[in-house]
Formats: structure tokens, C-alpha cells, sequence
């Protein structure tokens, strides 16, 4: 693993436990990512992951031909590549100008490696979102304090919003009513966000 | 009234990635700053440098010189105060050397922070390459996707499909383990009903694709659509936006992008790479105290961030750091200049490392040939030029007008509808045509690409005469069918394009538009490249080709015509100068090409100007109304400070504290009755000589900790801001002593100070208000927002279109 890995996952535990739940879904996405991303640049290359590429059109009365072979990027030329060549020795030179080499290499690792990712980050996000649209308001009807969030306007208008910090002032020391804290203010930032951009489009248009 | 809605609800929003504090109402809730890590003993040391140039080695036992959480921040959409800023770092640098001296852990201490710079120089170029490795290896993933899947492993593209495939040279196009979808689920690919199918997915995959993009965006963070690089130019000038630069907006604005480039829209990645990269400038600052507490050291970082993201959206670390110096930044220091091109560094280091196109390539669309050129043909490229410039002019007036329409009318009430519909309009005009239907990166590369014996796209079928083929070298040749085709597809691309970009930018979903604009030109380049190659061939006895030009001679290439001509509509659109051309050399690798792209980007730049004054982020600035101050205009009025200080003749007077004779309750009253962020400090109203300026948040807070925490304060006590505080009888409340948080050195410029020489003093200093006297004695107050008003007043804009304070 990278050593910026190996640093970085002892403080896992220690980050999730002492920051809240919506700053430690992203930084821990991050932390995944740099670390994921880390083993595919460093990941020695299959053997058929490199190559070199000749294509040679038709030439004279021989027909087109395309070589591979797995050379390094110095040796990526048609004397190297093309063997068994199919012209005697006085030709050589005429025939290889035609052809064109290419030193190729990719890694299937990273994009393997990348694309699940990638994946299940957008899957992530999707479910946590049919949480936060279906599920979330019927676990929160039944609770007194929390203000239902369609009623943003009217919590303006009212000091009602000032009342939200008082819940969380009164020693909310277990982990899940900190979650929920930090959750509730992350909510209302995004509706001051949504606002400022799609409502009173004070920004961003 | 807006207004004070809008200020309660700036009070009340705060993002975890600053200081964690509400306040609601006027009332500060200190018990939710315990829920954070304990403040570290090193504000300790800085809230007796509160105030700018005061002197911080008082030796006062003051009760409040004890750090108070919240002082020295600022609120959500105001400007910070560079000056108090930069002086507050100097102290905390010249601490730490003091204290360097002492012992050893001290010295490392000291060592330390000065290498803490260049770390998170690393640090941010890392992320950056690594955040921009994955949006490119999944964005050219997902644009495959809408079109086919590959049956040998889902997450191989069409190119990295056909990789392993072992075909012979007549077959080389050929791809069998690549399945389109009517392939996958007909069974065969040809035919009417199989093209009715692949359009029917390719249209279902961009609806679904660009849905789920506007949505997370909606759902999540709506500060993570649009381009991003005017509201970053507006950050780096002294603004702040709360949560433009945090870790959601980093993460949705990174997967919402890949989406809207993968649905086919009009649309590039560069802008929102530069906003990528700065969120994580943002986020890493917070590993360093140094960084994370100044708001000045922290837009130096940004600097550098943004000139990472240019940096490995093109592969050109010098043209991002020149990017980031013209476009971007606002004070660019020297040191600023060699940490942002060891970011950059380290940004395309990082993603050439992960290799996301092969060949280590960091761009889709890098030159390789190095072919001459002719001076006759700088002809051409200044008529390249002209139309860039045409092309950006007009982009600019009709985006704007757009842009003005979705932000007043009902248009923008239905942004998820809006996505939908261009998408839609886009996906079903683009597919026919083989040049929309591919991705824009594809188009540009094949566009710039040198025709050579084995390409066998439409493009390049000219028609051969292999006995005059020497070698690789072909000559200019007649076109075949194949072009003539190709030549027809590309002016209907070039239409579309044209006109389908102006609604596509600043929709709800991140997008840039670098990469259409490059699009247009270089369809608009290869056009006159291929019409210029045939005019020669056809008439290579004329007398201006017969010098140079003979027949069996390779003198004209057309993709350097499609790369001057990309340049120059870039060019025409965001007014880059340097930075456009440096960009384009380093894409070509080269130094042969750099007369004719600086022909190219002077003459689409002049003519652009002709037209209309701004670029196209100025232009978005001052539409949204930010409160940017211009450093590149020359104010030329003869206007004095008199003129455009407050109050003016009829308003009531300048609202004042004096220095030690307001109670507590006075002082609340002024602050809620009037909505000023700062008030000036007098010594009496009478003698109205000034003392210094005090900040309305600060105020605030401190009143509110002084009635919580401080024995014997009341509503009558007195206020004072000085030294010695005049005796009081002993039965008087005891006094509130406020020195800490007052600014002894306000700047302050006569009334008859003409405003270019104020203008000036704004744009150096970073102010944001600026005190006005007359003989000695306090007579108004000038504001940024007060001078951007009179700047707009001048040039017969309308003065109330600036919102933010």
C-alpha cells in the first residue's frame, strides 16, 4: 500500500469517532479513493498491458500485416518488431518506412480499480438519497423537535430556527444524536444553498 | 425584507468545514463550540493582534484579551480584510521565529512551518491528479457506454475493448468483442431497426445520465453546478462563500461532472476541474493551522490549487500557473508563483502515473506532427482569428442573455425540466450526425489529427497515388468522396454546436466550455484547412502557391489549421492571452506553431474587444452581481470622494460609537437598528476625531460573551475603547473594555481625494471600507460595495445590479 495509506488508516477510527456523520461520509470517500487510486499507479504492469504495434499496409505483392510484440520503448521500431520479415534484406529499409510502430501500454488494474469506484460512489449516493427523500420523513414525524423541512419558510419568519441549536446544547454526547446534529445542520446549509442558487437564484445563474 | 432575512440567514448557516459557530438571531451560542476540537493554544497569541497594526505586545492583564471563538471570522458573502489578514500572519510568523531562538522542539517548530507551504503544495497536486485520473478513465467510460457495452469485461471503453483483439490488417477496425447495444439485444447490428435501436438507447442513456446529474446536484450540493471559475474568481479576491469550497460540493461536483460530459452535452470538464481542484486546496488547508485560520495564506493556496486543476485538464503545468495568474487570482506574490508550478508539477506528474488515455498521454487531444508551415498562410490564420472573435462576441451576448432570462423569469423555476430538454434536443440532433454523435474530446483530437497512409477515417479518404508515395510523407492530395461527406457532416456540426452551447452553459449541472469552444474552432479550422489544401492542389501553378507549393509537395495541414482555429475561438470567448497560447504550445509540444497561434489569439482577442468589453466569466460576474472590484480597468472619471461617500447630503448622519461614553444598551440599539458591518470609533460626537473602526460581528460577539461570562455587566455599563477608561463614581456598573477588538489604523483618504487614486487604494490594499475626512475630522465612509456601485453608475450599467455587500 501506499505510505500515505498506512498513515492514514490508524486515524480512521480516531476521525469517524470524533468528527460528525456528514463531514466523515466524504472525507472517508476521499481517504478511500487516494488510497484505492494509490496501488493501481504503483502496480507493476501485466505482461500484456505493454506492447508494440507495428501495422505495415500491402506492399508490392505481400498484403497487409499488423506485428505485436512486447518490446520496451526504445526497441519500438520496425526492425524489432517485425519478425519474421517478409522481404529480403535489400528491401528492408523501403518496407519499414511504410510501416507504422506505436508503443502502447495501459493498466487494466487502475481502470478496474477506478470504474468500481466510481460505481459504487453513485450507487452510494443514490441510496442514501431514497433515504433521505422516502425514509427519513416517517422516522422523523413522530419526533417533536425537529422541524419538517418543507416548512423552511415559515421557520424564517419565526425565531423557531433558533430554537434547534437548544436540543443539541443540552449534551448531546452519544454518537448517534451527534450524527443527527451534524446531519440536521448539514440539511439546512444544502436548503440555504438550494435557495440562494434555485430559488432566489442569487448566484450561479 | 430580503435583506434582513438574508442576514439572519447568513448568521445561521455554517458548514463544517469552518469555524463551527452559530449565531442566531443576534445571540451567539457558545455551547456548540464545545461539540469541536479544543481551540489550540495558538490563537491564544492572536486575539491580541486583532485590529490590524495594533500593537500586539500589550502587556494589559484585559479580561477579554482571552481568545474569543468567533472574533477576527467573518459572516457568509462578505469580503475578508486583506490588510488585518496579512498582518495577522506577519505576527504569527514573526512569534514563531522569536520563539525559534528558545529551545529545540521551537526551532523544528518554526522549520516546520515554513515546509508546511510546500507540503500541502504536494498534498493538493496529488489529490488533484488523482481526482482527475478518475473523472477522465470514467467520463470516457460512460461516454462508450451510451452507445455499446464490452462483452469482455463491462469496464473496458471501445478502445481499451479492441486492445487485445487479434485481427488482421483488413479487419483492423474491426471489433468483435465490442457489442453495441441493438447488437446485444437483437442480435445483429445492421439494418434500419438496429439503427432505430442504438438511437433509441444512446437518447435513454443521456436522459438517464443527465437526470441523475441534476438531481444529486439538486439533492445534495446545489453550489456544485455551473462553471465555477467566476465564483472562484470572486473567492480569491476577497469574498467568501460558505460551502462553495467544501467536501460535498468536492464530491458531487467530481461525479455529477462525469455524468454531464458522459450524457453528450455541449459541455467540458476544465472549468469544473479548476473548481475540483480548488476544493481540495480548500479541504487540505485545514491540515495546517497556518492555512486554515487566514483567510489571506488561504486564497495563496487556491492560487496554486486552480493552476493544479488547469494544470492536469490540459497536461500543461505552465499554462495552468500563467491560468491561474491572469484568469484567476487577484494578488499573485512571487512565492505564489513557484508553489503553484510545483503543484502543477505535481498534478500531471500524478496523472501521467495513472495513465488514463495510454501512451501517457494526459490530454485526448495531444499533436504529434511537427509538419512546416508558410508565412502565406498566417493569411488564413487571421481570418481564423476574426472569426474567433466574432464567435466569442457573440457567444458572450446570447449566454448572457439567456443566463439573464432563466435568472428573472419562470424559466427558472424548473431547472430539472430544463436539463431535460436540452439534453433530449441535444441527444436527438447529435446522433445521426457521426461528428456529434462521438464525444467532443474524440472530435477535437480526430480533428487535429495528420492524415497518414493508415488512418481510414472519413476525413482522410483522399484519393491515392501510391506510386508517389514516398514513405509516410503524402503529398497534398485530391479529396476523395469521404471528405467531401465529411466536409458537409462537419459544417452541420458546426452549426449545432454553435448554437446548442449558448443554452447548455449555466444549467444546473456542473459544465465548462472550454471544450465546445475549442470544438467550434477547430471544426471551422479543418474546413479552411481542407478548402486552402484543395485550392492548392487544384491550382499549384497559381503565383501564390507556385514559390512554395509544387505538385507532389506536403505544404498544407489542415490540423494545424483545426488548432489555430480552436485557439482562436478559445481565445474570443475567455480573452486569454499568455496563458491560451502557452496552453497550445505545450498541447503540440512544441515551438513551431506559436507564431501562428499568437497571430490567431491577438486578432479573435482585438476583434472581441471591438465588440464587447468583458470575457465571459467577467461577463457571468457581473450578472450574478459580485462584488468584484476589476484590477485590469482604468478608472478615468474625475469624480472626487465627496461624491461617492456616504451619507450623502440628505441621509441622516454617519452613525457613530464614541470612544467612552455609550452604554451597553446604546451600542445594541445602533447595532440593531442599522445593518452596517462596522462603525467608526470618535472620541465625542462633538469633536468627531477619529479613533480607530470597530466590526459589527466582532461587536456582537463580544457584547453578548461580556453579558454571559464577565461579572457586573449591564445594560448601563459603559463601553470603552481606549487605555484608561475615565474614572467612574463607585457606584457605577463596572466598564466593558472593548480595546481588543477596535482597529486602531483605518484607512482613511480626504474628501477631495479624487476616486481614481481611492479606486486605486481599494484595488492594492484589499479594503473594504474606507474612512473619509475633512480637516482632521471623521466625515463619511466609503464602502466596496459604494465604489463597485459608482464604477457601474460611470460606465451607465445599473448600479443596484450589485446584490452582495
Amino acid at each position: 500500500l501506499c505510505p500515505v495509506c498506512e498513515f492514514l488508516f490508524p486515524q480512521a477510527p480516531m476521525m469517524l469517532a470524533q468528527c460528525s456523520w456528514n463531514s466523515v461520509s466524504p472525507v472517508v470517500l476521499l481517504v478511500l479513493l487516494g488510497c484505492l487510486l494509490c496501488p493501481p499507479a504503483e502496480a507493476s504492469k501485466s505482461s500484456e498491458d505493454i506492447r508494440c504495434k507495428c501495422i505495415c499496409p500491402p506492399y508490392r505483392n505481400i498484403s497487409g500485416h499488423i506485428y505485436n510484440k512486447n518490446v520496451s520503448q526504445k526497441d519500438c521500431n520496425c526492425l524489432h518488431v517485425v519478425e519474421p520479415m517478409p522481404v529480403p534484406g535489400n528491401d528492408v529499409e523501403a518496407y519499414c518506412l511504410l510501416c507504422e510502430c506505436k508503443y502502447e501500454e495501459r493498466s487494466t488494474t487502475t481502470i478496474k480499480v477506478i470504474i468500481i469506484i466510481y460505481l459504487s460512489v453513485v450507487g452510494a449516493l443514490l441510496l442514501y438519497m431514497a433515504f433521505l427523500v422516502l425514509v427519513d420523513p416517517l422516522i422523523r414525524k413522530p419526533d417533536a423537535y425537529t422541524q419538517p423541512l418543507h416548512n423552511e419558510e415559515e421557520n424564517e419568519d419565526s425565531r423557531s430556527l433558533g430554537a434547534v441549536p437548544t436540543p443539541a446544547g443540552a449534551r448531546a454526547n452519544t454518537v448517534l444524536e451527534r450524527v443527527e446534529g451534524a446531519q440536521q445542520r448539514w440539511k439546512r446549509q444544502v436548503q440555504e444553498q438550494r435557495k440562494t442558487v434555485f430559488d432566489r437564484h442569487k448566484m450561479l445563474s | 425584507m430580503d435583506q434582513k432575512g438574508y442576514r439572519r440567514g447568513s448568521f445561521q448557516s455554517s458548514t463544517s468545514d469552518e469555524d463551527m459557530l452559530e449565531i442566531a438571531g443576534a445571540s451567539v451560542d457558545l455551547s456548540m463550540a464545545d461539540d469541536d476540537p479544543p481551540l489550540d493554544r495558538e490563537m491564544g497569541g492572536f486575539s491580541s493582534y486583532n485590529g490590524g497594526g495594533m500593537n500586539g505586545t500589550s502587556t494589559m492583564m484585559d479580561f477579554l484579551e482571552e481568545p474569543l471563538p468567533g472574533v477576527g471570522t467573518y459572516e457568509d458573502f462578505n469580503t475578508i480584510d486583506w490588510v488585518r489578514e496579512k498582518s495577522r500572519d506577519r505576527d504569527r510568523h514573526r512569534e514563531i521565529t522569536n520563539r525559534s531562538k528558545e529551545s529545540t522542539w521551537a526551532l523544528l517548530h518554526s522549520v516546520s512551518d515554513a515546509f508546511s507551504g510546500w507540503l500541502l503544495m504536494l498534498l493538493i497536486g496529488l489529490l488533484a491528479g488523482s481526482l482527475a485520473g478518475l473523472i477522465d478513465i470514467s467520463a470516457h467510460w460512460m461516454t462508450d457506454l451510451k452507445e455499446g457495452v464490452c462483452l469482455a469485461g463491462f469496464w473496458f471503453n471501445h478502445e481499451h475493448c479492441c486492445w487485445k483483439s487479434n485481427t488482421t490488417f483488413t479487419d483492423r477496425d474491426k471489433c468483435p468483442e465490442w457489442k453495441s447495444w441493438s447488437q446485444l439485444i437483437l442480435g445483429y447490428g445492421e439494418g434500419a431497426f438496429a439503427y432505430i435501436l442504438n438511437y433509441f438507447m444512446y437518447v435513454v442513456w443521456a436522459l438517464m445520465f443527465s437526470l441523475l446529474a441534476v438531481l444529486l446536484v439538486k439533492g445534495f450540493a446545489p453550489y456544485a453546478c455551473g462553471s465555477g471559475i467566476p465564483e472562484i474568481k470572486t473567492i480569491l479576491s476577497g469574498f467568501i462563500i460558505r460551502g462553495y469550497l467544501g467536501k460535498w460540493t468536492l464530491v458531487i461536483k467530481t461525479i455529477t461532472l462525469v455524468l454531464a460530459v458522459s450524457s453528450g452535452l455541449s459541455l467540458g470538464k476544465e472549468g469544473p476541474l479548476v473548481h475540483v481542484a480548488c476544493c481540495c486546496g480548500n479541504i487540505l488547508c485545514h491540515l495546517f493551522t497556518k492555512y486554515r485560520k487566514n483567510e489571506a495564506k488561504r486564497r495563496e493556496v487556491l492560487s496554486a490549487a486552480a493552476a493544479a486543476g488547469v494544470s492536469v485538464a490540459f497536461g500543461a503545468p505552465i499554462g495552468g500557473v500563467l491560468f491561474s495568474l491572469e484568469e484567476v487570482s487577484y494578488y499573485f506574490p512571487l512565492k505564489t508563483l513557484w508553489r503553484s508550478f510545483f503543484a502543477a508539477l505535481v498534478a500531471a506528474f500524478t496523472l501521467r502515473s495513472i495513465n488514463p488515455f495510454g501512451n501517457s498521454r494526459l490530454v485526448l487531444f495531444y499533436v504529434e506532427f511537427h509538419m512546416p508551415w508558410h508565412l502565406l498562410e498566417l493569411v488564413p490564420f487571421i481570418l481564423l482569428g476574426i472569426f474567433g472573435g466574432l464567435w466569442g462576441a457573440f457567444f458572450i451576448r446570447s449566454n448572457i442573455a439567456w443566463c439573464r432570462r432563466r435568472k428573472t423569469t419562470r424559466l427558472g423555476k424548473y431547472p430539472v425540466l430544463e436539463v431535460f430538454v436540452v439534453t433530449a434536443i441535444t441527444a436527438i440532433l447529435a446522433f445521426p450526425n457521426e461528428y456529434t454523435r462521438m464525444s467532443t474530446s474524440e472530435l477535437i483530437s480526430e480533428l487535429f489529427n495528420d492524415c497518414g497512409i493508415l488512418d481510414s477515417s472519413k476525413l482522410c479518404e483522399y484519393v491515392n497515388d501510391f506510386n508517389s508515395t514516398k514513405g509516410d510523407d503524402l503529398p497534398d492530395r485530391a479529396a476523395g468522396p469521404g471528405v467531401y461527406t465529411a466536409m458537409w457532416q462537419l459544417a452541420l456540426a458546426l452549426i449545432m454546436k454553435v448554437f446548442i452551447t449558448i443554452f447548455t452553459f449555466g444549467m444546473k449541472v456542473p459544465s465548462g466550455l472550454f471544450i465546445p469552444s475549442m470544438a467550434v474552432g477547430a471544426i471551422a479550422g479543418r474546413l479552411l484547412g481542407v478548402a486552402v489544401e484543395q485550392l492548392a492542389f487544384y491550382h499549384h501553378d497559381w503565383a501564390i502557391f507556385s514559390g512554395w507549393c509544387s505538385q507532389g509537395a506536403d505544404c498544407i495541414t489542415p490540423g494545424l489549421y483545426a488548432m489555430v482555429g480552436a485557439a482562436a475561438c478559445l481565445g474570443g470567448v475567455t480573452r486569454m492571452t499568455v496563458s491560451l497560447v502557452v496552453i497550445m504550445f505545450e498541447l503540440t509540444g512544441g515551438l513551431e506553431y506559436i507564431v501562428p497561434l499568437m497571430a490567431a489569439a491577438m486578432t479573435s482577442k482585438w476583434v472581441a474587444d471591438a465588440i464587447g468589453r468583458e470575457g465571459i466569466y467577467d461577463a457571468h460576474i457581473r450578472l450574478n452581481g459580485y462584488p468584484f472590484l476589476e484590477a485590469k480597468e482604468e478608472f478615468s472619471h474625475k469624480t472626487r470622494a465627496m461624491d461617492v461617500m456616504r451619507p450623502r447630503k440628505n441621509d441622516p448622519p454617519l452613525t457613530v460609537i464614541t470612544q467612552d461614553s455609550m452604554t451597553v444598551e446604546d451600542v445594541e440599539t445602533i447595532v440593531t437598528k442599522t445593518t452596517y458591518s462596522g462603525y467608526p470609533v470618535v472620541v465625542s460626537r462633538a469633536s468627531q476625531r477619529l479613533v480607530g473602526f470597530v466590526l459589527r460581528r466582532d461587536l456582537i460577539i463580544s457584547i453578548e460573551n461580556a453579558r454571559k461570562k464577565q461579572d457586573g455587566i449591564v445594560s448601563t455599563s459603559i463601553i470603552c475603547f481606549t487605555d484608561y477608561c475615565p474614572p467612574l463614581p463607585p457606584s457605577s456598573p463596572s466598564v466593558l473594555k472593548l480595546r481588543s477588538i477596535l482597529d486602531l489604523s483605518p484607512f482613511t483618504v480626504t474628501d477631495e481625494t479624487p476616486m481614481e487614486i481611492v479606486v486605486d487604494i481599494f484595488r492594492k490594499l484589499g479594503l473594504r471600507q474606507c474612512l473619509v475626512t475633512h480637516n482632521g475630522k471623521l466625515l463619511g465612509i466609503i464602502t466596496k460595495k459604494d465604489v463597485l456601485k459608482h464604477i457601474a453608475q460611470m460606465a451607465n450599467q445599473d448600479p443596484d445590479s450589485i446584490l452582495f455587500n
